[in-house]
């Protein structure tokens, strides 16, 4: 690669390919100004340890890590999704409008030909109650910034599992298991096949339930070892008392997978994906409040000049893409371009700011103005 | 002169092992000089050059082409070799230095049996007491990817580069993932492996680089080679 070069663009460093793209990201960062973004510019060097507790060991593939004396472990930004939201929720403010542009870094598998840097233009906006208006304004202002580009939209809404879980006939320890995999989709369908069978139970389990039931674990326990580390005997005693309530726990109803399956596996323009989810509801009622919603930002987002209801929608999409959205997700793809990514994805994420310790209605999304240029078109 | 440069464990049983292994089909390794020096020498085969180093560093040699080829193990090839299959290509499986990574927790876990238990504890376990389940390991590419695959959540990986078996009484981790042959050192720390296939089964290995220039002399010594091991040459 020539030192000149960058993510998707020949000579993006230099000269009038430099000029073409800070244009381009100035007219991205003016868009988003003018619908009451405050530009932040959060900083490239973040420490590793918030980042892996949010994102989990598995971001250490993803992203650089660097070590210093003082600081400890620090990562190249992966994304600006968190330092923007820890700006906002150390603000105190209730709301907030945020508008960014700069690198992220992640780290590629061996012989990808995928760029390690590349920018990102955001938008990010806290706080607003009327999710619906909320998630339409975000989606219709990054459609404005793509207006022209050769790109196809895709929608989706994490709402729909959300609430199938909750709706399942089984127990509360089972449906946090289920939220807990949500965003591996594998993991995922492997528990909801077991909890769908009668649950199996080999000899060491029988043993364990059979001393739980006696009250003589602690005995057992002393028969297999010595007490060592952090997890106490009660840690053990409490999961021991959960395996037992599985155990004694019906299957869920397959009639109730076939159903919750049923929903995700829906792919039709918005409009057909609410009729499919009415008649699917009329099993499992729980999932009417989804569709309700669902339809309610369709119609926000056709109040933006864009026919909602024509709006391609997966109703398993992102659910690979990123842990924490929990809502509406979209992503807006280049026509026929393989070579290159999403040129733009964003969705609502509650559940992040959830678990930084002040949960708040978030939503947004991030463009990649590189990609955009490369893909060349009207903008 | 263009040799084919061969690398070999620097000492103990790892060195006596490989010796042996190409002295049964009519090469031989030898030391020369005074016992601690590193040099050695082949006999019975041209231009083949011996380099003596450490097991830990030939699949990085092997990788960056400065050695030919090399006897070390799996486990360390694929650790340390980012897409080791682009990089090194496997000649012969030796037979001996056989080692499974494997995942382990005190015995007295009687809860967890399987890796879904282990996913289920951690899970428990960062609700209790706030952090990620800790796993000690010096294999963090391989055990992470495992991880990943296996679909395990709320855990975290800690280095340990040694004395892996201590850390869960010296409350460093509640797991580990290290390699084990017997199984003895495990048990001694009162831990027990999970009930599943092992991460990674190892054993040393013979590996000849794909990154190396290989001139016409290298060449030839390679193929020669390989017909005295009974390998394929591919």
């Amino acid at each position: 690669m020539q030192a000149s070069a960058r993510a998707y663009l020949e000579g993006g460093r230099t000269g009038a390919g430099l000029a073409a793209l800070r244009a381009e990201v100035g007219r991205l960062m003016a868009g988003f100004a003018e619908n009451g973004a405050v530009a932040v510019e959060p900083a490239a060097l973040l420490p590793a340890d918030i980042l892996i507790d949010l994102y989990g060991e598995d971001l250490r593939a993803r992203a650089y890590t660097t070590h210093d004396p003082i600081l400890g472990e620090q990562m190249l930004r992966p994304d600006f999704t968190v330092p923007v939201a820890q700006m906002h929720l150390e603000s105190g403010a209730a709301k907030g409008r945020y508008a960014y542009a700069g690198s992220v870094w992640r780290r590629q598998e061996p012989g990808s030909a995928r760029p390690v840097e590349y920018l990102q233009c955001g938008f990010e906006a806290f706080g607003d109650t009327n999710t619906a208006q909320a998630d339409a304004e975000v989606f219709a202002l990054l459609a404005e910034a793509l207006r022209g580009a050769p790109v196809a939209p895709i929608v989706g809404d994490m709402g729909i599992i959300l609430a199938g879980i909750a709706a399942l006939e089984t127990t509360a320890p089972r449906k946090a298991a289920l939220m807990r995999h949500l965003w591996r989709p594998e993991r995922f369908k492997r528990l909801l096949e077991r909890y769908a069978a009668p649950t199996p139970q080999n000899k060491s389990r029988g043993a364990l339930l059979t001393a739980v039931k006696t009250n003589t674990l602690e005995a057992l326990l002393g028969t297999h070892g010595p007490t060592i580390g952090l997890r106490s005997v009660a840690e053990i005693q409490k999961r021991a008392e959960v395996l037992l309530e599985d155990a004694n726990t019906p299957p869920i109803p397959a009639t109730q997978v076939a159903l919750l399956e049923r929903a995700l596996g829906i792919k039709a323009p918005m409009g057909e994906a609410i009729k499919a989810l009415r008649k699917i509801a009329i099993e499992m009622p729980a999932l009417t409040l989804a569709t309700d919603m669902i339809e309610a930002r369709a119609e926000a987002i056709s109040t933006f000049g864009i026919d909602g209801f024509q709006l391609p929608f997966e109703a398993s999409y992102g659910r690979t893409t990123l842990e924490y959205y929990d809502g509406f997700v979209f992503g807006f793809a280049a026509e026929g371009r393989t070579d290159l990514p999403q040129i733009a994805q964003g969705g609502r994420y509650g559940a992040l700011t959830r678990a930084m310790g002040r949960e708040t209605p978030a939503v947004g999304g991030i463009i990649r103005p590189e990609a955009l240029l490369a893909l060349g078109g009207d903008t | 002169m263009s040799a084919l440069k061969l690398a070999v464990p620097s000492k103990g049983r790892l060195q006596e092992q490989t010796f042996l292994w190409f002295a049964a089909r009519g090469i031989t390794l030898e030391r020369t000089g005074s016992g601690r020096e590193y040099a050695g020498q082949v006999l019975g085969i041209d231009n083949v050059e011996l380099v003596l180093l450490s097991a830990g560093e030939i699949p990085r040699e092997l990788a960056a082409g400065r050695i030919h080829m090399g006897v070390t193990g799996q486990d360390l090839v694929v650790e340390k070799i980012p897409a080791w299959e682009m990089q090194v290509a496997q000649i012969a499986e030796m037979g001996f230095g056989h080692a499974d990574l494997i995942l382990a927790v005190p015995s007295f876990w009687a809860d967890v049996d399987t890796i879904d238990d282990l996913d289920a504890a951690a899970a428990a376990f960062r609700k209790t007491h706030g952090m990620r389940l800790r796993i000690a390991t010096k294999y963090h590419n391989i055990v992470r990817e495992y991880l990943r695959r296996e679909g395990v959540a709320d855990y975290q990986l800690v280095d340990s580069q040694g004395a892996t078996e201590g850390t869960i009484k010296n409350l460093t981790a509640e797991a580990v993932a290290d390699i084990t042959s017997t199984g003895d050192t495990l048990r001694a720390n009162h831990l027990k492996i999970l009930n599943s296939p092992p991460i990674l089964a190892s054993q040393a290995t013979l590996f000849a680089s794909k990154t190396a220039s290989w001139p016409p002399t290298a060449k030839a010594a390679r193929t020669e080679l390989i017909t005295r091991i009974g390998a394929d040459n591919d």
